[in-house]
């Protein structure tokens, strides 16, 4: 019915797709094959890179079996322990994750860590194929003075601390000893991490936020957050739904200079080719000319600072934390490869005082023993998502090893950004399974699951799983209905631990 | 019922990761005929956040959570976009091998 229209990028007609039921023995879709042995693959990491890539596994090929392993006992990485407690539906995705994992052919192991559990060769023995999905828990540095003064942090340990990370439940933040509290960078993350600062304690009171942090954000002094960019508002890396809200925060005022929003030719440019460059700017340009009332004592202040590179930290007088940051003011230039606008410094220096600083300037992936990995980029070399033995030109693919999401492709992108990057890795894996890269007649037959709980049990590792995480959700659940909130978020490692093996 | 709704139960493969709450861009469609893209009410500002963030975004894509179905649209053809090989996310362009 009807004619069949092609459009550039589009696949197919929604109206034409061949329906694909989600069940137990779900049927393989376009790939060839007769009976088919199983396929053993573990993915390490249950973050959506991680999900996503057991999904699309399991549908694309009959005889998957899939074990996702993960070092912490709860499941859904960052969707858990990133996203801002605010912001509740973006976690509605673990709904979907949950699916996967309740699939019979999918089996969750937490609790168990790659490099001390066990070894990523011990790993590729054991599995056809195994998939990297362990992101980046690790931090950019600026290195620069005084950058291990007391009171300044990475964004991501803060965002880990409030989010109830049981590695940072002990940060202790202190957000008591000033009024001014600076984060570096512009991104969606730096906006978390200010508008967690500035938002109506009793605003956050319903949300899943830690205790701890919620007590300690009660008796915060801060009222003036710096939200500080190397660039201008038009290299800014956030996006329209963040500044919309932070700009929208009640009892905030926002400060921004008209001067920095004036642009050049060359941000134009930049802003005709992104429609997401040009909506921030414009809601940048709009809060700039909104008339500031006069500050009373509820009122907090919200200042984005363009133009200002981060030279030194200073300590505080005492000299026991940090007191302020040395900034330098900077231009835009051509980088004359990429036509990319750099920020260069003018010389010209300025102090802002500061009591707690926030690095919001990129997360890093961690390498790994036996693993090739691109110090640089802070990625694991890759070719469509196929492991590279180096990040030279003279690289050769290492059978069996993959890789997605932040470890494939950089700490950049959204949650959906994921499902693309799996689409991807999961195509290189299928092809090569189509190729017959994964059966060797004259090798051991690759034990999979039975494999892992050998070595599991032969190194007393005690694993969590799925149904463990269902009692410690069960558990934060009922504990959060008591306070009105969405859950109660246990914490700390042995309580974790204790709640996955209750009942 | 909104399209997402109606692809859910006709088994069609459309992402919902939100479930319909406008805080993704997983059930991004595309209209393929402009004349029923203009029978649809303009997308608000929240909608258009998400758009910001969708993958092969065209002149006539909007989120299948909120294009609701009503008689005028009856016939109306969606589109899928395709993830490519070399995918170009968050302005991100592949660099030459």
């Amino acid at each position: 019915m009807g004619r069949r229209l092609l459009l550039p990028h589009t696949r197919r007609l929604m109206l034409f797709l061949r329906p694909m039921r989600y069940s137990a023995s779900a049927t393989a879709t376009a790939t060839a094959g007769s009976l088919r042995d199983p396929l053993h693959v573990c993915v390490v990491g249950s973050g959506p890179a991680g999900f996503y890539t057991a999904e699309k596994m399991l549908k694309g090929r009959e005889g998957v079996r899939v074990d996702i392993i993960d070092r912490l006992p709860t499941p859904f990485g960052l969707v858990r322990s990133g996203v801002a407690p605010d912001h509740p539906e973006t976690k509605i995705v673990v709904n979907q994750f949950s699916r996967v994992a309740a699939n019979p052919r999918c089996s969750f192991f937490g609790n168990v860590t790659l490099g001390s559990d066990l070894s990523l060769s011990e790993l590729r023995k054991t599995y056809d194929v195994v998939v990297l999905a362990y992101g980046a828990e690790s931090d950019r540095s600026f290195g620069i003075p005084g950058e291990d003064l007391r009171g300044i942090h990475s964004a991501r340990e803060f965002v880990w601390w409030y989010n109830g990370h049981p590695d940072m439940c002990n940060l202790a933040p202190d957000l008591t000893n000033t009024d001014s509290a600076v984060v570096l960078g512009q991104g969606n993350v730096a906006l978390d991490v200010a508008r967690i600062l500035l938002r109506c304690t009793t605003e956050l009171a319903s949300t899943d936020i830690a205790d701890y942090a919620l007590d300690a954000l009660r008796s915060s002094t801060i009222r003036k957050v710096y939200l500080v960019g190397r660039r201008g508002p038009v290299q800014a890396a956030c996006t329209a739904k963040e500044l919309r809200e932070i700009l929208g925060l009640k009892n905030v005022n926002v400060y921004i200079k008209e001067a920095d929003l004036a642009t050049s030719p060359a941000d134009k440019e930049e802003m005709r080719n992104s429609r997401i460059k040009r909506r921030v700017y414009e809601l940048l340009s709009k809060a700039a000319t909104v008339h500031q009332e006069n500050n009373d004592n509820d009122r907090k202040e919200l200042h984005f600072v363009f133009f200002r590179k981060p030279t030194k930290f200073l300590p505080s007088e005492d000299g026991s934390t940090v007191g302020a940051m040395e900034l330098e003011k900077t231009l835009l230039k051509d980088d004359g490869a990429t036509g990319k606008q750099v920020a260069v410094g003018t010389g010209e220096f300025e102090e802002l005082k500061c009591g707690i600083v926030l690095k919001s300037i990129g997360y890093k992936s961690l390498p790994i023993e036996g693993l090739s990995f691109d110090k640089y980029r802070g990625v694991v070399p890759n070719l469509r998502g196929r492991v590279l033995s180096s990040e030279s030109e003279t690289a050769t693919v290492e059978p069996g090893l993959y890789v997605v999401g932040w470890l494939k492709r950089g700490p950049t992108g959204i949650v959906a950004t994921n499902l693309h990057c799996a689409e991807e890795t999961v195509d290189s894996i299928l092809e090569d399974d189509r190729k017959g890269l994964f059966t060797d007649p004259s090798g051991p037959k690759r034990q999979g699951r039975r494999g892992l709980l050998e070595i599991l049990e032969q190194k007393n590792a005690r694993y969590v799983p799925f149904d463990g995480w269902e009692k410690i959700d069960t558990k934060e659940k009922a504990d959060g209905e008591l306070k009105n909130k969405p859950r109660e978020k246990i914490t700390r490692w042995n309580e974790l631990l204790e709640a996955a093996r209750e009942g | 019922m909104s399209m997402l709704e109606a692809a859910h139960e006709n088994d069609i493969e459309l992402e919902g990761a939100c479930e319909g709450s406008l805080a993704c861009s997983t059930c991004h469609v595309i209209v393929m005929d402009v004349k029923d893209y203009n029978k649809l009410e303009d997308p608000t500002d929240e909608e258009n956040d998400m758009l910001d963030l969708a993958f092969g975004l065209t002149e006539t894509s909007r989120l299948g959570c909120q294009v609701i179905a009503k008689p005028e649209l009856d016939g109306v053809r969606l589109a899928l976009p395709a993830a490519t090989r070399n995918f170009a996310v968050d302005g991100f362009v592949p660099k030459p091998h």
